[in-house]
This record gives C-alpha cells, structure tokens and sequence, in this order.
C-alpha cells in the first residue's frame, strides 16, 4: 500500500536506510553522546570541587602568587629569600629543574653515545660490559637508583669537619663537594664575551666555508680555525688582563664551609641517578642508529678515498642521526619529567617547590595545574623542536 | 677434480693461530694496538673496582647476625635483609595472617607461569585469570571463611608492588588500544578527545598524576565520598601507562598497509571484524617490543608510589633503614631491592623476545 503512494521513490531505497544502519549519521550521534558525556563528568566533578572549595573555605585562583612565600630554598640559582613572593619561588624551583634537566641532558648524551659506541666495540671485554651496564641500568628503577646515591653520598661521606680533602681547593662531605673558584674579576666576564663572539664568527665562517666548497670545491677549516681560536684567544685576553690567579678557597667556618661552589649532595644523586639510568637508554638508542647504516654505505665512502673521519662525518652520522634524533627526543623529555623525583631525595626542584606552597595554602588544583603547564610547556617547545628538525632532516626523495 | 682437494684437506692440522683460547684472546681483546690498550686500561680498572667490592661484599661482610654484630665489621651487612625480610616483603599485613598475601603472590606467580605458553591462551585461561583474581583478592581482604578483614591501607610490600605493577599493565593496555584507535578515527571529535588525552597525559611526569590522584582528587568527589587511596594510585598509574601504549600501538596501526583494510572491506567484515581478526593481530604483534618497554617501565614507575606514601617495596625499605638499629646500611638493602627489581625486569624481557620469536609468521 505504501508503496503505492510514493511512486518513483523505489529507486533510491537502498540509501534511505535507518538511521542506525547510516554509517555518517551513526558517527555524528557517537561523537554527540561522547561529547556529551565527557561535558557531563566535567560539569559534575566541577560543581563537586566548588561546594567542596566552599565548605573546606580553601581560596581559588592565583591570588596567593603575590603572597610571601616563608620557606627557605637549599640551592638557588637566582636570589631569593623566605620573604619573597610564591611566583619567585616557582622561578626558582623552575631554574632549579631546568638545571639538573639540562646538565643532566649533556652528560646523558655523552655517556650514552660513549657506551652505545663500546657496545659496538670488537674488543670483546669493552662490550660486554657496555652491555651489562645497559641491562642492569636499564632495569632498576630511577627512584631506586636516586636513593641509592643519595644513600652513599650521605651516609659514606663524613660530616663537614672531617671533610676529605683530596688536593687544595676541594673538600668532600656529607653537605657536598665545595671547591674553589677563581675570585671575581673583569678578565673573566670579557674572556666569555670574546668566546662568546668567536662561536658566532665560527658558526658564520662554517656556512661560508660550505657555500663556497660547493661553488669552487675548496674547502675552508672553520671548525678547526674556530676551534683554535676559542681557546687562544680568551687565554690572551686573560694574559692581556694581568693574568688574576686569587681564588676563592672555601674554608669550615662553625659547621658548615664558606666560599667557593658547592654542589649539594641532593644535586649530585639526582643529576647521578637520572644520567645513569637515561645514559643506559641513550646508548640503544645510539647503537641502534649506527647498526641502521649498512655497511655498503661505508664501503662506498671508503671506496671514493674519504679519510675515516670523514666518513664518518659525511655518511654514517648524518644517517644514523635521522634515526637517533627522535627516540633520543623522547629520552630527554624523559629525563626532564624524571627530574620531578627530586622531591624524593630533597632538592628542590619546580614540583618540590609547588608541593610545598600546596602544603602551605592548600590549593592544589592550581598547584597541580602549573607543575602542568609547566612540564606542557617543556614538553611541547620539544616537540615544535622536533618536528622542525625532522623537516629539516627528512629524506630529500624524488 | 675435487676428490684430492677433500681428501687433501682431511689430512690438514687446524691452522693453531685460529683456534684456542690464545687466538680468541687474539681476535677479541688484542687484535690492533688500540683495542691492546683498552683492554689492558679496562682490566687495571676492574682491578681496583671488583677485588674490594668482592671483598666488602663476600669476604669480610656478615649474612645473618644481629645488628649489633655488624657494628664493628668493614664489610656489607647483609644481615638487615633475612632479619627485615618479612615487614619489607609483606609490609604492614597484621601479625599471623601472613599466609595469605603470600599465597596470593604463589597464585598469581603460578598463574603468570602457567600462561608463558601462547600456546595455552584461550577462553579457559581467560576464565581461569578471573576465577584466580577474585580468589587474590579473597584472600587480600579477607572478610569471608573467617579470615579478618584487612584494609587496603595495610596491604603493603611487595603485593602492593606486584598488585599495582599487574593491574597498570592489563587494564592499561587494552586503554591503550582504544585510545590508539579513537586517534586514527575519523571522527573529529573523538579523534580529538584522544589527541588530547594522549598529549596531556604523556607531557606530565607521572608524579604530578599520582599528587592529583592523592590530594587533587577527594576535592572532586561530593561531601561524604571516598575512593580508597590505593585504588586511586592505581587508577592514576593506569591512565599514564594507558597513553603510552596508545602511542606504542598507534605506530603499529600506522604500518599496516592499506591493502589489509582494503582486502578485509572486499571481504565484507565490519569495522570491528576488521579490526579484531586482520588489523589488531598482525599491529599489535610488530609493535612487541617497544610495547614490552613501556610495561617495564609502568613495573618500574610503581616505585613513585613511594613519594604519595604508599608503602610499597621501596618504601618498606625505606622504613625499615629508617629504624635507629639498621640505619646506616642503605646500601645493602638497596641493592637487595635493585637485585629483585632487576630479576622480575630481566624476566619479562626476555620473555617478550622469546614470544616476538615464537609468534613471527614472517618468512
């Protein structure tokens, strides 16, 4: 009967199937409800933590920023007291993390390039413990790692005054290694400006040089040149300065040493755990990437006459680095995040800072959110980082 | 022509620089002048590492004595193991009702045994698991057959450890797979919702989750409602291995070749059919490895649990060198823990290199 009164409409019955049979409509409704329920819990556990804010009287927002702080920092890069603001002390905490993050990085990729290079070894006893070292590093937990260090610098190294004391100008103790630095002086400040110009002259006669031995096919030393001068020639500015030798010896002055640098044990393990343990990573992630280059690639280069260094400059670091570049990313990303255990073992790193303010003014979901921000931030500078290096690595194909 | 030649060579000593322990140690450690001096330089060096090591370890240490006795010894005392061992292990399970973590741990070790076998994995094993948790979890909490409650505040040691380690693992990876493929979905609002989980997730340490499961999330719960503490490490524990796995398996997705899709739709399978029988098997099973790595490291990062105060192993530990009587022999215990983690570490990846090996259908 039906049928009958829409005449014509037969043809196009196959598409006009139910809703729940339409692939499109069913995705919109999907996506709908998802939504919904998403918006749904949000809305919930929000209206949960305003009455619960309310009824514990706990303040909102970043008001309590501007309040005086009234805890002490153990190591700050920049100065700071108990009567500063909470937002210096998230400063300082942040310096702090970006410290360890960033010496911690630097020796990472040193030891792990060093190891990842000895497990390729063919000298039988250097693998094999490169290899040892990695399975055992590998498998023990960062925080294990952390406690231990922490354990051996505090308990093994005796207290201040008994400081071991290998050579002049260095003590060893439970509080830390100190040693001496050279005092303050003009000579130094212009001898890291003249270094500093000679790495931007450096950078600048590297393109050159490059630009010009693909015109003319002569090359130009301007990493050597480079390399030369920046040692030369802060040292002759410092003769041209007098050549200032005073240093700043620390000394045990009541219970604790004056002068000089010290790096706190708290520092040590952390920046010691977190090497360690990354390096191990770092050095698969190495060895991986020099395995991927075949061995036809160095025969070839070898074959052309390129010298070993070169080879290893012009055709197996630029390939191995394309595959290294992205995991080793990931590890130093995983190294920053790690950096947080610092609140385990006492130093004071940005989440050890917030932690403690949360403590103090009970707000953590702001505390909570910046160490968020925080590490989002860190997390996704890396990565635009990456992606614009990928680019500018990727395979040029035809 | 080649007859003599044989017959020739059956009469040929082996060449004596390429055999023995000589021309291996020739070959090995001193086959050019570098390589002579590594090894020489590496040999000095264990020198002075493992003869004192192996003395403050072995020789002069003490295994099981009173803390007293270790006093005055210059070698490790080991003896804050065996006389810690059983508050480090079980933590603060009450007194005479031991028996029954640790058979719960004999339980789930057997279980976890008997299902090395791929072979054996199938809807019994799968009903086996469920039947054998809830008997883990009887047995945790007690409360029936007479057995007192114990709260999960007091479970400690190393059921916490293995509880929280096996549960972030199995719940997190299928998680991880659903977000893996809401994100190659083509619908943008669920694409998006997993983008963002995903990222948001894998850009924070896994310390600022568990403080929001400690301190963020009872704010969020209305008047009156707790969720219990472990329960909520847990859960944190789960979301953040559950990201990385869903990057881990996104990659594996990405490999498959549009032919698989293509021959599974001309085939007339559905999207879960397609998914479930031709994508999953062969996506999931490239990606083995690195899957392995973040489960590692999920079994790992349990230990941050310490930093929340959960009494895990690590933090038993820490108790117990915490006591006036132990304190000082750090060392020792930490690398009895290091000892253990790395055995459960080692065993699993192994495994997985062997079940990589035993499921590659590849020629």
């Amino acid at each position: 009967m039906q049928e009958q009164s829409s005449p014509g409409t037969d043809i196009l019955k196959p598409s006009a199937a139910p809703f729940w049979r339409d692939e499109a409509k069913r995705a919109i409704v999907f996506q709908i409800v998802a939504l919904l329920v998403v918006a749904g819990v949000s809305y919930y556990l929000y209206s949960n933590t305003q009455a619960n804010l309310e009824r514990q009287s706990i303040a909102t927002g970043f008001g309590f920023l501007d309040k005086e702080a009234s805890f002490e920092i153990g190591e700050t890069l920049i100065e700071y007291s108990a009567a500063d603001t909470y937002t210096r002390a998230l400063a300082v905490g942040a310096l702090n993390t970006l410290k360890v993050s960033f010496i911690g990085v630097v020796l990472t990729i040193i030891l792990g390039t060093i190891v990842g290079i000895a497990r390729l070894s063919s000298n039988w006893l250097i693998s094999k413990l490169a290899a040892a070292y990695i399975e055992v590093m590998q498998n023990i937990p960062v925080l294990l790692q952390l406690f231990f260090w922490y354990a051996i610098f505090y308990e093994a190294f005796p207290s201040p005054k008994q400081a071991l004391n290998p050579f002049d100008g260095l003590f060893i103790c439970n509080r830390g290694m100190i040693f001496a630095i050279p005092e303050a002086h003009a000579a130094y400040s212009a001898m890291g400006w003249v270094f500093l110009l000679i790495l931007i002259v450096g950078w600048f006669a590297n393109r050159w040089g490059h630009r010009r031995q693909e015109l003319t096919g002569q090359p130009f030393p301007a990493v050597r040149m480079t390399a030369v001068a920046a040692i030369l020639l802060p040292v002759l500015v410092w003769v041209m300065y007098g050549s200032p030798t005073a240093m700043d010896m620390p000394a045990l002055r009541g219970f604790n040493f004056q002068g000089g640098i010290t790096i706190s044990p708290e520092f040590s393990a952390l920046l010691l755990g977190l090497v360690i343990y990354t390096s191990a990573f770092v050095a698969e992630i190495v060895r991986a990437g020099i395995q991927s280059v075949g061995r036809g690639q160095i025969e070839a280069a070898m074959a052309i006459g390129l010298r070993p260094g070169q080879v290893l400059h012009l055709v197996v670091l630029p390939q191995a680095l394309r595959v290294i570049i992205p995991p080793l990313t990931s590890q130093m990303l995983n190294l920053t995040k790690n950096s947080s255990l610092a609140i385990a073992i006492g130093y004071a790193d940005f989440v050890a800072v917030t932690n403690t303010m949360i403590n103090q003014t009970g707000q953590a979901i702001e505390g909570i959110a910046l160490i968020m921000l925080v590490f989002l931030f860190f997390s996704l500078s890396t990565s635009l980082f990456m992606n614009w290096y990928n680019k500018k690595m990727a395979l040029v194909e035809r | 022509m080649s007859v003599p030649e044989q017959a020739t060579r059956e009469y040929l000593d082996a060449p004596i620089r390429k055999i023995g322990a000589l021309a291996w140690l020739k070959e090995n450690l001193f086959n050019n002048w570098y390589n002579s001096l590594l090894t020489v330089l590496t040999l000095l060096a264990l020198c002075y590492v493992v003869p004192p090591f192996f003395k403050w370890a072995f020789v002069d240490s003490l295994w099981n004595t009173s803390a007293e006795a270790c006093r005055d010894i210059e070698g490790a005392c080991w003896s804050i193991v065996p006389n810690n061992i059983k508050f480090i292990i079980l933590g603060f399970f009450p007194e005479g009702q031991e028996w029954r973590p640790i058979l719960a741990m004999i339980l789930l070790l057997s279980l976890v045994i008997y299902s090395k076998e791929w072979t054996r994995w199938n809807k019994y094993l799968g009903w086996l698991w469920v039947a054998g948790l809830i008997v883990m979890g009887t047995l945790m909490y007690g409360g029936v057959f007479g057995m007192p409650v114990v709260e999960t505040a007091q479970w400690s040691g190393l059921p916490l450890t293995m509880m929280l380690s096996f549960f972030g693992m199995v719940a997190a990876y299928p998680l991880g797979v659903l977000l893996a493929l809401g994100r190659r979905s083509k619908m943008p609002a669920i694409k998006t919702l997993c983008v963002v989980y995903i990222e948001m997730i894998r850009g924070v340490p896994l310390i600022s989750l568990l403080f929001m499961s400690s301190i963020m999330f009872p704010l969020f719960l209305p008047d009156g409602m707790t969720i219990d503490k472990v329960l909520r490490a847990q859960v944190a524990i789960i979301l953040f291995t559950a990201a990385y796995i869903a990057e881990v398996v996104r990659g594996g997705l990405q490999a498959m070749p549009r032919g698989q899709y293509e021959a599974s739709d001309s085939l007339g399978l559905n999207f879960r059919q397609t998914m479930r029988l031709v994508i999953l098997p062969q996506a999931l099973k490239i990606v083995i490895p690195p899957t392995v790595g973040i489960l590692l490291s999920a079994f790992k990062d349990t230990s941050l649990v310490v930093i929340i105060a959960l009494y895990d192993v690590l933090k038993t530990t820490k108790v117990t060198l915490s006591n006036p009587k132990w304190t000082g022999y750090s060392t020792e215990a930490y690398i009895f823990l290091a000892v253990l983690y790395f055995i459960c570490c080692y065993a699993m990846s192994s495994y997985s290199r062997r079940l990589e090996k035993d499921l590659h259908t590849g020629h």
